[in-house]
């Protein structure tokens, strides 16, 4: 008959930390890989779902030869969101898209301003004294930006829809 | 002497295939109809006993149970509508035409869609005040308030994910604004932008975007919490009730078997 191994309480307390520390170590790895895998699955998904290849239209437009704009005019092109304004000083851009909520901005003629017809900010052109695209009144946060204008090899005006220079930059051609 | 319906279905209450299916059994005791809810997979949600105070128009106005009516008519008219409309850039608009002059009810479906869409906001707000000024927010009910709130958010974001589908001009521009106001969020408002709109402008990707969430994510996710909502009326007390309502039991004097079914 083998011996039977006397343990005393003491031992026996270690013996069962010991075992403790073993099935913490488990769960410490265990919520640990899960973290791991969860911080993975968080940055991969995040990148899933920001695509890297974008079907917008360029932010740079032919605006077309510069001719084709009388002194005091300003042309709205809808479907590329900009003001090409050709005051005495020369040249220059405004983004047509209103500061608040993102609509697109009218030119009213008969009062000289651009309007929006969202939630009725307005906008100095040719006011004396005033940066165009100032705001006169409405929620717009911030004045209409003034956009890169540039003129290609060809004569043809370029605006650059993504660089918003310093107001009061006109371009002489 | 001809048997009634109501025998006829006895019978077939008796039968083995029914006996396989509801294990509640035959007979209309108390017992057995207590058992008869809470045996259900869906009806178990709910309390298997109720006030008949509750059951009155003038307790909850059924505010509830007519959002849930409005959100399954919006179930029942989506899906079908889903048939004749391509989420692209294309086609888009004039599917959602199509869906009002060329298909065979798609007038019907759709208007009934878009009025329950309205009426479903209405509720989910009425049903809201409703239990707010009734007090029945209050413990132990704070939790369900909580999924309450989590299902109005649910419901505004249904209604404004639908709202660009239609892909006309009063839809662009209502998503331009509303996905503007999300870059207003402090530090990552661009990046919730762009990756709510999948690019920096309402376009394909947008569309795309909302038609899944408007579709798949955001009803699925409805769904969930309400069976969660409904489960919690049961584990909070059931309907809320004054201390000065009336007690009585809508199913009166339930044997002691089922009065351990709360």
């Amino acid at each position: 008959m083998p011996e039977e191994k006397k343990i005393t309480p003491a031992e026996r307390g270690a013996e069962t930390s010991k075992e403790f520390d073993r099935r913490a170590f488990f769960v410490k790895l265990g919520l640990g890989s899960l973290s791991i895998a969860t911080a993975g699955t968080a940055a991969f998904s995040y990148q899933f779902l920001s695509p890297n290849v974008l079907f917008e239209p360029s932010p740079i437009v032919n605006a077309g030869k510069p001719e084709n704009y009388a002194v005091d005019s300003v042309t709205l092109d809808v479907n590329s969101g900009i003001y090409l304004i050709r005051a005495q000083e020369g040249f220059f851009s405004l983004s047509a898209v209103c500061t608040h909520l993102g609509c697109m901005t009218a030119w009213k003629p008969e009062l000289g301003i651009i309007a929006c017809p969202c939630h009725g900010s307005k906008f100095y052109v040719f006011e004396a004294n005033k940066i165009p695209g100032e705001k006169i009144e409405g929620p717009a946060p911030r004045p209409l930006p003034w956009l890169q204008v540039l003129l290609s090899d060809e004569g043809d005006l370029m605006v650059d829809r993504s660089r918003q220079i310093s107001p009061m930059k006109f371009l002489t051609v | 002497m001809a048997k009634t319906i109501t025998n006829y279905f006895e019978e077939l209450r008796g039968t083995r295939v029914w006996r396989s299916v509801f294990r509640s059994g035959t007979g209309s005791s108390t017992l057995h109809r207590a058992l008869a809810v809470q045996q259900n997979v869906f009806l178990h949600l709910f309390s298997t006993k109720v006030r008949t105070r509750l059951l009155s128009f003038s307790a909850t106005w059924y505010l509830g149970t007519l959002t849930f009516g409005t959100f399954l008519i919006l179930v029942a008219t989506g899906i079908p509508l889903m048939f004749y409309y391509h989420p692209s850039v294309p086609q888009a608009y004039a599917d959602t035409k199509d869906l009002q002059f060329v298909v065979s009810s798609g007038l019907f479906l759709r208007n009934l869609h878009r009025w329950s869409a309205h009426a479903m906001v209405f509720l989910v707000f009425a049903h809201m005040f409703k239990v707010f000024y009734r007090g029945a927010y209050r413990a132990p009910r704070e939790f369900n308030w909580v999924i309450g709130v989590i299902l109005l958010l649910i419901t505004l974001f249904l209604s404004y994910t639908g709202y660009l589908l239609p892909w006309d001009q009063l839809a662009f521009w209502a998503i331009t604004v509303g996905s503007n106001i999300a870059s207003a969020v402090p530090v990552m408002g661009n990046k919730v932008h762009f990756l709510m709109l999948g690019g920096n402008m309402v376009n394909a990707n947008a569309l795309l975007r909302f038609y899944v969430l408007h579709c798949m994510i955001l009803p699925l996710v409805a769904i969930l919490f309400v069976a969660v909502h409904f489960w919690r009326i049961r584990k909070d007390g059931g309907l809320y009730a004054h201390q000065s309502e009336s007690k009585t039991v809508a199913a009166n004097a339930l044997p002691a078997a089922a009065q351990g079914v709360k």
